[in-house]
């Protein structure tokens, strides 16, 4: 045990470091990833708009080109406006706030979920094992598109109609994280199954090992790499997954826009001339998926002992 | 005013003029066009469904006996004459055409006509309320044809530009004498299966996929351009627009609004304009004591202070140009200007004034104003969801904070049937172009077939007795006093906000003709090749 | 084995019925029918009629039972909005989605494995690195935007490829067509394959890589170089074999979610397949057409699900199935 905590501790000080100075693109991904989220974390210090404050909002200023100063107000944006007048850059600062929030969340509740029923089924076998992953038939069946429109339509009854708009992305939440559980179950379940039956984990069972101590000492760390390519793609899935539940007609209010609404709004215009409307907001989602995922790259090359 | 050609000429001159020429030598051959829109017919079945793509394609391949114009006006079609029987004015009486086929070669006669009249009335018709005023239908010879309706009813024959008419033999033989009950479960041969009199014959016809039509050769009319149809809906409103600017589409129905600017100024593309029958309004409950979705404990719309503020803080110029690009008609009336009981003086609108609205709505007892609920559709019309977030930023600057709920039709339209809804976007077109039918619908205090679309429940039994008697009078003069007279209360009182009547853009390559219709329906048999 | 097989299919049914109950409940959320089917005169009394006419009043238990046991008999009734036999407009659109799916599915998967071999092995080139970061442009933007851009650049721009539809296609059966055929038919596949199918491809890749790299590491991989075998015999014969067993999983996964990742390029591509026939009928809330697409979907995945468990028993005798059969 003790040598694989050295071991990890190690790593943390110095091979991790190590790769990470080594490799310029990581190095790049980290600063753009850091930049969008401290962005969205510092959104109402940094943005110039409010664009969630209605009553902020000129109709008038809409279409604003960027850097260019409204022809009847006057008034210049550094990425222009869209069609309600909104300022782009504050509105992709608070856009990338709330994609991330709903990415991280619905990663993290899909991840555990995942994990957790995977290693179940995988461990206890028998009638756990067929039920958990005939639930996993059921859920793979529905569609995203299909788990967000119960949900909403479950939460529009339960839910009062004054608390909607501030649930709507809890909503979201559980029905991204809900479609990535499967996922993560099915991976860990295989790996798991395969670790079960080797001989160390066998011989750890008959010396009498607490079942939770194998699987967190042993199985886990084993199905951890699987786990992360999977995590790095479901963070940026999720804010893309959020961005397609829009542009089908489920997701979070316009009035507050994510990034992914964003997007689903500004396709209305490629063809239109008002290319800054979709540009914009593409090119953070696709620099913060972009970055997200290089470093899930090299997090899982860094993390692998086995492939120093 | 059939349609505004708000696009400029003058660069494209000598390629329009070279591109005539080529055209000009093919129209005489065949001309096949291919024409997109956002959705399929959903039935071949001519009495099936009130729907607009249906009869727009149905129109092609069936006729009626009137055919609206783009101009509004009604035309002779299958019925060469029609007026009301000078000794009973609940009779009328409609001369039919001679001499005109069937696809099958059936001759039409009185009796087909008394047969459509039969079967748009049936239990499964998506018609029969567009007849209710009709209680039967007589051949008094072969071709002509008393329609008898329970009183007299002078605008019943502007109901009749969607009906249809079938051949009573190719019904009966293929068993088809009702429409389609699918709601039972019935399948039927009328929804595949086409004979009509119309222009075009059904060629072959894949559901959402693609209609082809062909000319119909022993039309009675003169001969159209156009010699083939191949109708592909297209949903996506960016592929849409794609496939006619990759010249795999010749003629787009259903032109986003934001794309209209940048096709005119595409070389090879013409864009026409044309007002819609449409109106697109908000209305509100003026009759509950509380409001559902409200946190006041009043009704803040039953007062008439803050009915005012909320039509003072609507800045229409601003949402027809952004929102609408420019593509809508403004005005404070919700009826269309061609339709009878319009006035200019009545549609005029101020100025926003948003100082004086929210002093308004303090005054009325809402020192810190008041929220709601509002209601909007996001599939249903042009850029409705837009048009509800710049009302609600418009109000919020009076201090009444609308939440926007927006959602699908299949979800906002019953609220407003249930009377669930506090606020709420509705449009409506005026099929018969007359007041009557909005008030009808949205002003009679609801009950029986009246004010199904009366959201708000307004109620005031003086109008209900003069919009009920508005059905029977023949005395056009007196009849257009009295809607002149329902008006002004409705007006004066403000329960509809009305935004702007909808602009249809039709958008199609150089050197196809084709003006825009008030009700949508784009007739390929009008158009001409220039 | 036959008792393993038998309580599996036993499941699958179990399964299938809560996929139709399920469905069941959902579609009370989805909105009213009644709404799309008529014309803004009717009344309100006839609206009225028609949604008892259509059991929209019946209590959900009540229309359950009845949909099953007619589904039961391959009756799924007709459309709301299409006025055609449900059965029959799956069926007609049924083609078109298999076509691409299978197109889309083959590509990303010869991709997949493809790309993800060479960068493993070559895990420091530039084109390895240039590889991996391409592909990641294409999961990190939305589908239905990848979607509109190919068509932006492809069709309209460079007017290569078909914008929208399947092009012209060849009847094989009454139902089955086929766009294989025809040269239009295959260039319009291109662009909504590539679109359905890059996600995927980059899934595959990665895990294949990621995998790949993992074997490569292990013992007997080294030993396998110790004793001399080549190269190519290492990679292939046993890194790659060893690496499928994940990539299997995936794969089924994933056939699962280009069938449902098909609902956006459908839409985007107006492909007229199954995927933007069930778009168009949740949005007129055409219940008979959602409940059996639905029911299908379930029916492709409790298939699939069994074949990878038989394909993983297969691939990797370790697994034995015994968690399914110790009872």
């Amino acid at each position: 045990m003790s040598q694989s905590t050295s071991k990890l501790a190690r790593m943390w000080d110095s091979d991790v470091a190590y790769s990470f100075r080594r490799s310029p693109v990581t190095i790049i991904a980290a600063i753009v990833a850091l930049t969008i989220i401290l962005g969205a974390v510092f959104a109402p210090w940094i943005a110039p708009h409010n664009p969630f404050d209605p009553s902020s909002l000129n109709l008038m200023d809409g279409f604003s080109r960027p850097m260019v100063p409204n022809e009847f107000s006057g008034n210049t944006y550094l990425m222009g406006t869209d069609n309600q007048g909104r300022d782009i850059f504050s509105t992709i600062l608070y856009g990338a706030r709330i994609s991330l929030f709903v990415g991280f969340a619905a990663v993290a509740f899909g991840m555990i979920l995942g994990i957790t029923a995977g290693l179940v089924a995988a461990w206890r076998g028998g009638w756990v094992d067929s039920l958990l992953m005939r639930i996993a038939d059921v859920q793979l069946s529905f569609p995203s598109i299909l788990i967000a429109l119960l949900i909403f339509g479950i939460a529009r009854g339960v839910i009062p109609t004054n608390m909607r708009e501030t649930m709507a992305i809890w909503v979201l939440i559980v029905a991204i994280g809900l479609s990535d559980w499967v996922q993560f179950a099915r991976v860990v379940r295989g790996a798991a199954m395969v670790e079960k039956n080797k001989e160390y984990v066998q011989a750890a069972r008959v010396i009498g090992v607490h079942p939770a101590r194998i699987i967190f000492s042993h199985i886990l760390p084993n199905v951890l790499g699987p786990v992360l390519v999977i995590a790095t793609i479901s963070l940026a899935l999720a804010v893309i997954s959020e961005a397609t539940l829009s542009f089908l007609g489920v997701g979070v209010p316009p009035t507050q826009p994510s990034l992914g609404t964003l997007i689903g709004n500004g396709q209305k215009y490629l063809f239109s001339g008002e290319w800054w409307i979709l540009l914009f907001p593409s090119a953070t989602l696709l620099a913060l998926a972009l970055s997200v995922n290089l470093l899930g790259d090299w997090l899982r090359d860094a993390l692998n002992p086995r492939l120093k | 005013m059939t349609h505004m050609p708000r696009f400029s000429r003058a660069t494209a001159g000598l390629m329009l003029s070279a591109a005539t020429l080529a055209l000009s030598l093919t129209a005489a051959d065949a001309n096949t066009i291919r024409w997109a829109r956002s959705a399929d017919a959903l039935t071949l079945d001519p009495h099936s469904q009130n729907e607009g793509p249906t009869s727009t394609l149905l129109h092609h391949i069936y006729e009626t006996l009137v055919l609206r114009e783009t101009d509004g006006s009604l035309t002779p079609r299958l019925a060469t004459e029609w007026s009301i029987h000078p000794e009973d004015p609940s009779i009328w009486v409609f001369k039919i055409r001679e001499g005109v086929k069937f696809h099958d070669g059936a001759d039409l006669t009185a009796e087909d006509v008394v047969f459509s009249f039969n079967r748009v009335k049936a239990e499964s018709s998506g018609f029969r309320a567009l007849h209710a005023a009709a209680v039967s239908a007589e051949a008094v010879d072969d071709h002509t044809v008393h329609i008898k309706t329970n009183g007299p009813s002078p605008l019943y024959v502007q109901n009749l530009t969607n009906f249809f008419i079938v051949d009573k033999d190719w019904a009966e033989k293929n068993n088809v004498v009702e429409p389609q009950n699918f709601a039972a479960g019935e399948d039927n041969f009328a929804v595949r299966n086409t004979n009509g009199t119309g222009p075009y014959k059904l060629v072959s016809r894949d559901p959402e996929v693609k209609t082809v039509l062909t000319l119909n050769e022993n039309h009675w009319a003169e001969k159209p351009q156009v010699t083939e149809v191949i109708y592909t809906p297209i949903a996506e409103a960016a592929t849409r627009v794609a496939a006619l600017l990759s010249g795999e589409i010749d003629f787009v129905q259903d032109v986003p609004v934001q794309d209209v600017n940048r096709l005119q100024e595409t070389p090879g593309v013409t864009v026409v304009n044309g007002p819609e029958n449409r109106s697109i309004f908000f209305a509100y409950d003026v009759s509950s004591p509380k409001l559902r979705s409200g946190n006041v404990d009043d009704n803040p719309f039953a007062k008439q202070a803050v009915r005012d503020a909320i039509h003072m803080s609507i800045d229409r110029d601003a949402i027809k140009q952004v929102v609408m690009r420019g593509q809508s008609q403004p005005g404070a009336m919700p009826l269309p200007p061609f339709a009878n009981g319009w006035t200019a003086e009545l549609d005029a609108y101020d100025k926003p004034d948003y100082a004086k609205a929210a002093e308004l709505v303090k005054e009325a007892g809402y020192p810190n104003g008041f929220s709601f609920d509002m209601n909007c559709s996001n599939d249903r019309y042009l850029n409705d969801e837009a048009i509800c977030q710049a009302v609600v930023a418009m109000l919020s600057r009076a201090n009444i904070k609308a939440n926007l709920v927006s959602q699908s039709r299949n979800l906002h339209f019953p609220l407003i049937e249930k009377r669930e809804s506090d606020f709420y976007l509705l449009g409506w077109g005026v099929p018969p172009f007359d007041s009557q039918y909005v008030f009808d619908f949205l002003v009679h205090t609801p009950g029986g077939s009246y004010g199904s679309y009366n959201g708000g429940q307004y109620s005031n039994p003086d109008l209900d007795k003069k919009i009920e008697a508005l059905a029977t009078m023949t005395d056009l003069e007196a009849r257009n006093a009295s809607i002149a007279e329902i008006w002004k209360v409705v007006m004066d009182e403000k329960i509809i906000l009305n935004i702007h009547n909808q602009v249809l853009a039709y958008a199609m390559k150089d050197g196809i003709n084709l003006a825009v219709h008030p009700e949508n329906q784009a007739n390929m048999s009008t158009v001409t090749y220039k | 084995m036959l008792a393993y097989s038998l309580r599996r299919v036993l499941q699958s049914i179990l399964v299938m019925l809560v996929v139709a109950l399920i469905s069941f409940a959902l579609f009370r959320f989805v909105g009213d029918p009644v709404n799309s089917m008529v014309g803004q005169e009717t009344s309100l009394a006839d609206r009225e009629a028609l949604r008892r006419q259509l059991g929209l009043y019946d209590p959900f238990v009540v229309q359950f039972w009845n949909f099953i046991t007619r589904a039961v008999q391959g009756d799924f009734g007709i459309s709301y909005r299409l006025q055609e036999p449900v059965m029959k407009l799956i069926l007609s659109r049924l083609p078109a989605t298999l076509e691409l799916a299978l197109v889309s599915g083959t590509a990303a998967f010869i991709l997949g494995v493809g790309f993800g071999v060479y960068t493993a092995l070559n895990r420091r080139g530039l084109a390895s690195n240039g590889i991996m970061t391409l592909s990641l442009i294409g999961v990190s933007l939305p589908t239905f935007l990848i979607g509109v851009l190919l068509i932006w650049v492809f069709a309209v721009e460079l007017k290569w490829l078909p914008s929208f539809g399947r092009g012209d296609t060849v009847a094989l059966t009454s139902w089955w067509t086929t766009g294989f055929l025809t040269p239009s038919g295959r260039a319009s596949l291109v662009l909504p394959a590539v679109t359905l199918g890059l996600y995927q491809m980059t899934l595959i890749m990665r895990l294949v890589r990621a995998e790949m790299l993992e074997v490569l590491r292990t013992d007997y991989v080294k030993f396998a170089r110790a004793r001399g075998l080549s190269q190519r015999a290492i990679h292939f014969g046993h890194a790659l074999k060893n690496t499928m067993v994940p990539v299997i999983t995936v794969m089924g996964l994933q056939l699962g979610s280009i069938i449902a990742f098909s609902i956006i390029t459908e839409t985007v591509f107006q492909w007229p397949g199954i995927g933007s026939l069930f778009i168009n009928s949740v949005k007129a809330v055409d219940v008979p057409v959602m409940a059996a697409y639905l029911m299908m979907i379930a029916a492709i995945f409790v298939i699939i699900n069994l074949i990878v468990d038989i394909l993983y028993y297969i691939v990797d005798p370790r697994l034995r199935l015994d968690g399914g059969g110790k009872h």
